[in-house]
Formats: C-alpha cells, structure tokens, sequence
C-alpha cells in the first residue's frame, strides 16, 4: 500500500518516552561505524567480481577543439584489451544531463572541456587500460577556447555548443525601483573554482546480466533513480533492466549528483559480457566531476543612516563551463538568496549561468548560496562601516523573521530565528588563549610547520558571516521521497532508496523506527533501485524527505500494529500508544511488548512523502519556489601574518538554526564538517585554469584543510522545532558552509584593515 | 625479481604471483592479496587512506613499492585488531563521532595506533600534528581529535 | 624486470652494474608519485632504504656525515636536530608524518627539486655530497651537485651515499611559506645559518630559482653588520639584508604563487631569520 501525503506534518511522536536507547534526540553512533573504523565497509571501489576488466576514460587534452579523426586501432592491438568504446558505440541516447541532457557519453564532433570523454577500453589490468588510451590517436583541430563568461554573455563569441552559450539569464524586479540611498555601499565579490574533494574516489563495478539483457550497476552516487533514468536513456534499454545498488560512498559533496563513470562502466560490461570496474584517480576526479561555479558578483545596498536595508541590486554570473548539469539551478538559489537572511522588499537583480570551455560546474554544498553569501556578507559589513554601526548590530536590526518575505515575493513560513542565531553566537566565549597560545607553539601560528612567524608579526581578527539556506528542491520540482517499513516478530526492516554518502541518515532510520515502532531492532535493507525513488542527497533535503517518508511508513505500520492489537483484545485502536518498547492501553490496563505484539504476523507499509509543491519563476523572478529555509550564524578568529599572507582560523563559533537535532552528534559533526569546507573555500581551496587548462589536478596542489588548519569550533544548536518538517527537524548540511566563508574573510579584514574580495584569499592578496 | 615474492602481512606469509614492476603496496594489498581496508585517495602520500605499518614505522602504502617491501613486517588496518573485536581506538572513532563517510578512517586508525604507542598522552597540538598526514573530507577533525583523547583517557586509567 | 632490494654497498652496486639504467628507490616517496601517475614506467628498480652503510649517521665532532638513507623522522629528533637544527626544522615541515618516515635526505638529493625542504639547509651548511660507484667516491659541494631543477652531477650507475656537514656553533633555522599550515610544498623558502667562530651568516633561498641560490652578497652584508658577540643586529640591518635576499631570488610564476610573491616573501622570510639569529637590536 502507498500513501501519498502531500501536506505537512506537524512531526509529534506518540512514543518519546525515556528507557530506549537509540531512540530521536539520542547521539546514537552510526550502524555502519564499527566496519567503516575496521575497513570492512565496502566502498564502491572496493567491489570485485569473478573475471572482472578494468575499465578506463580517454579524455581531452584540449579545452576546445574539433576532432577530426579517433583511431582506435592501436588500442586493439594491445594484449589483454576486450573493449574499446566510442561514440559510435552508444546505442541509446547520445547525451545526458541532470537537467537538459547537453553533455555527450563520448565527444564525437567537439571536444569543449579539459578532460572530457572521448573513449573508453576495457581490459585485464589498470596498466594494460594506461596503454590501451595512449595508443588511441586523435587528431584535433585545435581552437580558441571560451574561458571569459563575459563574452558568453554579451555574444561576442560564437555558440561553442547547439544549445548556444547562455543557460539561463534570470532577472528579479521587486518593489520600488527608484529607491535611492540615503546610504548607498556597493562591491564586487569574486569566488575561485571549489571542488568537493571527497576522498572515495569515482568507482563503479558494472555486472551484465546474461545475454546482455540488461545491467547491474553498483556505484557510488548521490540520487539512484536519476543515475538510472540517464543510464538506460544512453544504453537505449527500458529502466527496468537497469539495476542500480548504491556502492559504498566516500564522501559527495554534490560531486556525483551528476553521472560521471556511469554509462561508460555498463557499456563496456555489456559490450565485454564481463564484470568491469572503473575506478578514477584523483587527476581523473578533478576532471570527471563537477565543481562549485566560479562566479562574480557586483552588489549595491541601499539603506537608511541607521542601517536598514532600503533596496539592493545584484549582477550575477557563474561560470558553467562545457555542459549545464545544473547550473540553472544553482543560479536561481543564488539570485534568490541576494538579500541574505535580512529583510528586503525592493530589489533589482540581474543573474546569469553562461557556458564557458572551463570544467562543468555543478552541485557543492551550498548549491549557489556559498556565492550569494559571500557577497551579501561582504555587504552587511561594508553597511556596518557606512553608518557606524558594529556588524553584530546591522545583522540584527536587519534580521529576517517568520512572515518576512524574500525578494522573489514568497513569504518565510518557517522557524527564522535569525536574530537569536546572531545574539546565541555572541554570547559563544572567544578563544582564551592569546596568539601562539599560553605555550608559545609555532605551530599554532600563521605558517604552522613552516615556522614563518613569531607571535610580534601576527594581528588578529572577528568576523561575522549569517547566511540562509533553501531546504530541498525547488522551482515545482517534486523531488519526494519513499521508504517502505516491515515489522515481523519485533524486528523492523526498512527499504529506501536513500543515498548514505557519510551524513548519518543510516543513523537516524533506526531512531525514526525505534521512536515510532518501539521495536529494538532495525535492519536496513539493501539500498538500491527496487523500491521507489528517494530523490538526492543533496540540498539538505534527506532527513526532511526520506526521513519524512520513514517516519510516515513506520505511523502506517504502527496504525495497522495498533488495530491488530485493538482486534485482539476488544479495544479501540485510539486508545494505544507505544510506550517505550511496549504497545500500552492509555484508558486501560493492557501493556504488551511491540516484540509479542508482531509475534508471528507481518506488517508491511510504503510511504511516500511529497512537500508542498513549489512555482516556478516568473520574468520577473517572482514566485513561491523554495520549500523551506534554515539558517545559520558563524563568528570567526583568525590570525594573520600581514607581511606574508599568512593566515591562522582560530576558533569559528556558531548557531545554527537545526529544528530538532535528531542526533546531536550527528548534527555536530555536520556541522563541523561544513565549516571545514568553508574555511577551506576561504582561505586555500581553488581548482585554477589558464585558458580552459587544469594547472592543479592533485592533491598537491588541490591544498584542502587538515588537522593544522581546521580551528577550534564551538556550536550552539538552536532548536525550535519547524512545523512544517517532519519530527520538526530541519537539514543541517549545507549552512554551515553558507556563512563559514564569509565569516572568515570578515576576520581577515578586520585583522589587516583592508578590503577583500575574492576567495580563496591569497597570501597576496593580503600583503600586496 | 618482482613476478613472485613473498610480503609479510598481518603475520602471515602471502605470496604475489604476476605483478608489474612498479605496483605499490597498496595496490598489491588491495588487488591481488584482497585487503580491501587500506584506501587509496590520492597515490601521492597526500591524504593518508593509506596508511600502513611497516617494520612498526607508519607509511603510505601508496608510496612503498610492494615488491620492495619483502622481509619486511607489514600491519594493515585489517591485522590492528581482531575483525570480531574493535580495538579501542576503533570503537573510540565510532563513539566519539569521528566516522562519517569512513573513507579516512581506516587510515587515521592506524595514524592513532601509532601515535599513541609513541605517544601516550599526547597533546592537542601534538595530535593534531601527528595526524596532520591524514586528510578527512568529512568531519573538520573535531571528533576525530576526541577520539584521540578519549582513548588516552580510557589507557591511563586502565594503567 | 626486476626490484632488488640491496642490503648492502656491494650489493648494491653489483646491482647498478648488472643494471645501470635502474631506478633507485630509497623512501620511494618521490619516485611512487610518478609511477602511480604513469608518468615513470620502472622496468628494473635498486631499492636502497635497506642499505646498512647508507641508514647510519657519523658525527665526529667538527662534522657529521649523514647516509643517504637517514629519513627525516631521524633528523628531526635528537641528536641529530641539535647539531643542524636548520635540517631539523626542515625535516619537519618535509610532507607528512607518513613521508618523513621512509624519505631521505638521500632521496631529496636525488630528486634534487628547487622546493626540496632539506637542500637551502643543505647549501647553507655548505655540504659536501658523496657519490660512489664502483669505478671510485667523488665528493662534490652541493652547489656543483645540484645543477638544475630536477637536475644534479650524478652520473648512470653512481649512487648518492651521503652528506657531510660541519656542526657549527651558532643559531639556525629554516622557514617556509606555503598556503596551507601543515604538508604542504613550499612556494618560498630560506635557510639561515650562522657560524660564530668563523663569523659568517649563511642564507640560502629555496623555490625562488632553479636552483637552491645562496645570497652571497646579503651573506657578506650581514657579516660585516651584526654584532656576533651580543647577538645583535640593528632594525636597518635586518631590512638591508631582507632587500638582498630579494634581489639574489629568481623567482617564476607557476600555479603555486607569483614570482612578486615569492621575491617578497623570502625578504620577509630572511629578515625574520636574521632576527631570530641576532634577536638583540
């Protein structure tokens, strides 16, 4: 049986009572820990069959050029090659994409990125598949790339793919046009090319049913459904012959929202009849993925000599590079995030996702509100500046509530504790320890090992970042979620689709059942395609949606459970409730075990949770088209070397806005998580490219923070439960990486005395 | 000569049969000895999945090339502790939170091993030297850094 | 094919005599980066971590001799670190925990990369470079040793066995910048070493050329500037002397930094050291 729900809920439990462990609210650890901490976790590039061939990726070393001729002779030739792939040899559809389906499975007439796919060989050893690609001879006709997404724009450079070079130019007009000043404060804010840098590489093991009749995928992705909906489209086969079972996933970050290795690994198994893995290596991994947008962002606040926000114009551009993924997207989250988590009525925005022969952008973390972020923050404190207030006291003047609206006209219906976020970080203790710490460690100051600086040299600095963060899909959208809950004998069995990528949803399914069920012991089915969709793990939308559908199959189950029981002992199915691991008569004296209850009998529920549906954007970027919002607020230390550039993050302290912590370790190490990726955009982490070519494609030269880098975080969890979330819990991935950024680069200018705006902030940047 | 040798791993004699010249200890640990928990990320020594013992000294298995690595002891994550029994630094890892996608961890288990056999109550900052060879993506270190300490605590007071 | 793991210096040259074109491997750290990235294909490999000649350490009073195959893990400690503690405070910003454990000071010879941590202390000290081969030694100071990026005097069949270095009386010290607080390359790096008997101050500069470069010039200034008795250097002392570490780098852009940068930051970098050796105004 499926239910569909499609309004909301009001997320109270029957059965919150104490004397079960692991149940909502509780840091249980993670059901897949003990093997991860054992390394017997199997990740997908860990999975091996019987007779398996390696797989591998010829891919391009030009930005842009036409190809003349691929010979694929030579590859043959080589011993221990069964399978050598090219365009030609896609027997389905030739392209795919998340959402316009523009990127080909193999170039065939142009090659627009560094790094695309033009071929790929199966054989017997990684080495034999290195020398099968070089012996592959592909003669380019060499041309001049488009890396200037200005001139994608303004249409000075020819359409570099049919579908031309703009992917979507969408404006906002709301309110007063005319509004000017009094205070008028206006920058232009740059951000670098982030990539996810997950540690589990790119890896995939494809098993070809028998007679090529069809394909078994085992991988590791964000959103199983769509990998399967694309990947039967290419191998021209109906979904249902396509078999996707999440492989073990190390790490996401949006880098495999998009299907990288996914229809190459099942043609070469099909076209071989052989088990193949692919397995990329990091090079191939910078290539392979998509990246967070590069972007440019000028914004002009108007705002009254007390510092509230009159008007605000924004220009946007994001460099999509070679193929849309999802740049449409992630450009409508960060022009509607303009104004930040600050009330605004009157805005004029202009934004732009344009094709570029750079590397394809995409999903990260924050999904094109790290970018707004980080120019809206750089604003608030230029505002703080013009009237002479302290950034602390613009935020709050300014600061969004429940009933406010954003500039797209949609109203905020939920929990906007904004300016309690502002006040809870404030009242956070700053670090107690001076600059090189009571101990005088080098190590401690700007420079670390390197040993650059003694503590004279160094100047310290606050700084403030507030960001708001979309919750799930939006613009219409239904990216809805299913889970099927089983109870027999006192053990619940949960099916989904869901994808565990590392944040813990594993964690909190167990919690879900165990609070709603009161059973004590939950199995979690195989996590593949045969049950309905779970949409992505993305856009912090897992515990909201799949949660959501958990929660909704386990009230089914327990409905049904409740009227067993009712039938059994001549009572009304109202008058019970779980009570700890006990179905208890509220209006009698009848107390049995959930165990002896399901005794011999089986209680089988699928729910699938939709939300409420969403609009699209108008011409004018009106329109209801974001689910729900949560926010963040993020206060950081840093310490800066002036002279060299150098730079310390001390201590970064934060509220954030989590409904309900399911688990608050979980949440913790969500959080943790996400302002390690935001100090890293801050201070370090840039994929750099010289006219369409890739100069650091290792981790190298890819520098993301380690154990020397990351400061201390201290966290607040602000927890007022949202009505409208399932258990009142809301996402907590993705704003910590909103407004980690900005709040760091505050810091610095606060250290040094002078503007930035651009990240990464380089060394020279500060002391040019 | 490289074809066959012998690697000395976990306590047990394994032979390699057919290897290449230049493949590295990861390479064969995973592939062809099928000790799937040392992790490759980076194969430059960058990131630490890797790590393993070798002659009780903590390396990148991705940076030792296997068949130079004979007679000599090798302890991957799989030989730290009994596959039925975690070792204290594992079930540490797990309750303090510092697991989330677990592509690191075998790697900083095997960086906590050795730390705190040379090293029983380190620091923070010794800690966070210590394992500054090992990247997470995940976890910003925090709970991995408790982890440490919660196994530094729980052996002082067992002494 | 093959890998022989030499345990000895005749093993390991009737291995180089059977096989002159082989790979040498000691830590292997420099040498599995390019294999795995199928950049190198190694067909015949001499491993020569295990060595016994090469793993030892000499300190004779006046000098130490270092093999080439003591890693940095055993520079960085005692005693090795109290007699060149400008190679001890290398060895420890040298990649990872992981990498200081198997690499070499041989190894960062051998690759002989202008980033390499170990060589601007390397040329401070005015170290002496041992080859052999089966033909003979040869000893050669390591500014004829190194002869380019990536390139030195070693010829086919010659093994790098050592490195002699006085062990002098006063401070120093080697910093470097990298934009990241732990395992990082260096985009700019300086040596200082100070000699109080003999009255000298070393600097050399690393990342800023093709070479590692010795500053002569800021060498002689500084000299004949500071005060070696009181430990004394004044304010205009340390800035001229900054402004010749400047002018002796030959710095280049890359992907890493700017060669504006990098001029800068070795000045920054040498005053600070300057400073710290002479820390009295």
């Amino acid at each position: 049986m499926t239910v569909t729900q499609t309004g909301t809920d009001t997320g109270t439990f029957a059965g919150t009572h104490s004397g079960l462990a692991g149940r909502l609210g509780d840091s249980v650890a993670r059901p897949d820990g003990v093997p991860k901490a054992q390394g017997s976790f199997q990740f997908a590039g860990d999975l091996t069959a019987d007779g398996f061939l390696w797989g591998a990726t010829l891919r391009s070393p030009h930005p842009y050029a036409r190809i003349v001729r691929i010979d694929v002779s030579g590859a043959w030739r080589i011993n221990g090659v069964e399978a050598v792939l090219t365009a030609a040899d896609v027997p389905g559809k030739a392209t795919y994409g998340l959402i316009s389906h523009d990127q080909p499975v193999f170039a065939s007439d142009y090659v627009r990125f560094q790094g695309e796919a033009m071929a790929a060989v199966a054989a017997d050893h990684p080495d034999t598949c290195r020398r099968a690609l070089a012996a592959i001879v592909v003669e380019y006709e060499v041309l001049a790339p488009l890396t200037d997404p200005e001139r994608a724009i303004d249409g000075s450079f020819p359409p570099i793919h049919p579908d031309g070079n703009v992917v979507r130019h969408q404006r906002i007009v709301r309110g007063d046009q005319s509004i000017h000043g009094p205070v008028v404060v206006e920058g232009t804010y740059e951000l670098g090319r982030q990539d996810q840098a997950f540690l589990g590489l790119e890896a995939a093991l494809a098993l070809p049913a028998p007679g090529g009749d069809g394909v078994e995928l085992h991988v590791a992705t964000q959103w199983l459904h769509e990998d399967r909906k694309q990947i039967a489209a290419c191998l021209g086969m109906p979904d249902e012959k396509v078999r996707i079972v999440l492989g073990g996933v190390g790490g996401a970050f949006g880098a495999r929202e998009d299907i990288s290795l996914q229809v190459h690994a099942c043609l070469l198994a099909l076209r071989t009849g052989r088990p193949v893995k692919i397995q990329y290596d990091r090079e191939e991994s910078f290539h392979g993925h998509v990246h967070r947008h590069p972007c440019t962002i000028w914004m002009r606040h108007h705002a009254g000599t007390d510092g509230t926000i009159r008007r605000i114009e924004a220009r946007f551009v994001m460099d999509g590079g070679a193929y849309a993924s999802t740049s449409s997207a992630v450009l409508i989250n960060a022009v509607t995030h303009t104004q930040g988590p600050y009330r605004c009525d009157h805005a004029t925005v202009d934004g732009w996702a344009v094709r570029t022969n750079n590397l394809p952008s995409g999903a990260m973390r924050g999904f094109g509100v790290v970018q707004a972020a980080f120019a809206h923050e750089g604003q608030m404190d230029k505002l703080a500046a013009a009237v002479g207030l302290d950034p602390v006291e613009v935020r709050l003047r300014n600061a969004m509530r429940t009933g406010d609206h954003l500039i797209t006209g949609q109203e905020i219906v939920n929990v906007a504790p904004v300016a309690r976020l502002i006040q809870e970080t404030a009242a956070l203790a700053l670090p107690t320890e001076p600059v090189g710490g009571h101990d005088h460690d080098p190590m401690r100051l700007p420079g670390g090992a390197g040993r650059t600086a003694d503590e004279r040299h160094i100047v310290r600095g606050i700084g403030w970042g507030v960001g708001i963060k979309n919750l799930m899909y939006s613009e219409a959208f239904d990216d809805y979620s299913t889970a099927r809950v089983r109870v027999a004998d006192g053990v619940a069995t949960v099916k989904f689709a869901t994808v565990e990528v590392g944040q813990g949803f594993v964690t909190i399914v167990g919690q879900i059942a165990r609070t709603v069920l009161g059973v004590e012991e939950v199995v979690i089915d195989s996590i593949d395609t045969e049950i309905g969709s779970a949409g992505s793990t993305s856009a912090s939308r897992q515990t909201w949606m799949s949660g959501g559908a958990v929660e909704g199959a386990c009230r089914l189950v327990r409905e049904r459970l409740f009227e067993h029981v009712a039938e059994l002992h001549d009572l009304e199915a109202v008058q019970l409730e779980i009570d700890g691991t006990d179905v208890v008569d509220t209006l009698g004296s009848l107390r049995m075990s959930v165990a002896a209850a399901t005794a011999g009998i089986v209680i089988d529920e699928t729910f699938e949770h939709h939300h409420p549906a969403t609009e699209e954007l108008d011409e004018l970027g009106q329109g209801n088209c974001h689910t729900a919002f949560a926010f963040v607020a993020h206060r950081a230390v840093v310490d800066v070397d002036p002279e060299l550039g150098l730079v310390k993050v001390v201590q970064i302290a934060t509220a954030q806005d989590v409904g309900r912590a399911l688990n608050p370790l979980s949440v913790v190490g969500q959080i943790e998580g996400g302002i390690a990726q935001g100090v890293g955009l801050a201070v370090m982490e840039e994929l750099l490219q010289v006219d369409g070519i890739v100069k650091n494609a290792t981790f190298t030269d890819y520098l993301v923070p380690t154990f020397l880098d990351m400061p201390d975080v201290v966290i607040s969890l602000v927890e007022e439960p949202d009505p409208h979330a399932p258990m009142g819990a809301k996402g907590v991935g993705e704003p910590p990486t909103v407004s980690s950024t900005p709040a760091v680069v505050a810091a610095i200018r606060d250290a040094i005395g002078k503007d930035l705006h651009r990240v990464p902030v380089r060394p020279s940047d500060i002391c040019s | 000569m490289s074809e066959f040798y012998v690697l000395h791993v976990n306590g047990a004699a394994r032979e390699v049969r057919d290897a290449a010249a230049g493949e590295s200890l990861l390479f064969v640990l995973r592939e062809r000895l099928g000790l799937m928990g040392s992790k490759g990320a980076c194969e430059q020594g960058e990131c630490g999945s890797c790590s393993v013992l070798l002659d009780d000294q903590l390396v990148c298995g991705c940076l030792v090339l296997a068949a130079g690595a004979v007679g000599q002891r090798i302890v991957t994550i799989e030989g730290v502790a009994p596959l039925g029994a975690p070792s204290d630094v594992q079930q540490a890892f797990v309750d303090a939170g510092a697991v989330q996608c677990g592509f690191c961890t075998p790697g900083l288990i095997m960086a906590t091993h050795s730390l705190l056999e040379r090293s029983p109550a380190p620091s923070e900052m010794e800690i966070r030297e210590e394992l500054s060879g090992n990247v997470c993506r995940c976890t910003g270190y925090g709970r991995i850094i408790d982890a440490v300490q919660r196994v530094a605590v729980a052996r002082r007071g067992a002494q | 094919m093959s890998v022989i793991v030499a345990t000895s210096l005749a093993e390991a040259f009737a291995a180089l005599s059977a096989h002159p074109e082989a790979t040498l491997v000691a830590g292997g750290t420099d040498v599995m980066v390019e294999v795995n990235a199928g950049h190198r294909h190694v067909a015949d490999v001499v491993m020569v971590n295990r060595v016994g000649e090469l793993c030892t350490w000499r300190h004779d009073g006046a000098m130490l001799h270092l093999g080439a195959g003591v890693t940095w893990s055993q520079i960085e400690a005692a005693p090795i670190a109290e007699w060149v503690p400008v190679l001890a405070q290398a060895a420890r910003t040298v990649g990872s925990p992981q990498i200081r454990h198997v690499g070499t000071i041989g190894g960062n010879l051998g690759t002989c990369s202008p980033a390499g941590d170990g060589l601007p202390g390397l040329a401070a000290l005015d170290a002496v470079v041992h080859l052999a081969s089966p033909a003979g030694e040869r000893s050669l100071p390591f500014a004829e040793f190194m002869v380019g990026p990536k390139r030195t005097a070693r010829v086919a069949g010659e093994l790098i066995i050592g490195v002699t270095v006085p062990v002098l009386r006063g401070w120093q010290g080697y910093s470097k910048v990298g934009v990241r607080n732990a395992m990082v390359i260096a985009t700019a790096s300086v040596a200082l070493v100070t000699d109080l008997d003999g009255r000298t101050v070393r600097l050399a500069l690393g990342s800023v050329g093709p070479t590692i470069l010795r500053c002569t010039e800021a060498e002689a200034f500084a000299a004949a500037n500071v005060d070696f008795a009181n430990g004394a250097a004044s304010a205009a002392v340390v800035s001229e002397f900054a402004a010749l570490a400047r002018a002796a780098a030959r710095p280049i852009d890359d992907h890493r930094s700017t060669a504006e940068y990098r001029r800068h930051a070795v000045g920054v970098l040498a005053g600070r050291l300057l400073r710290r050796a002479f820390p009295n105004e």
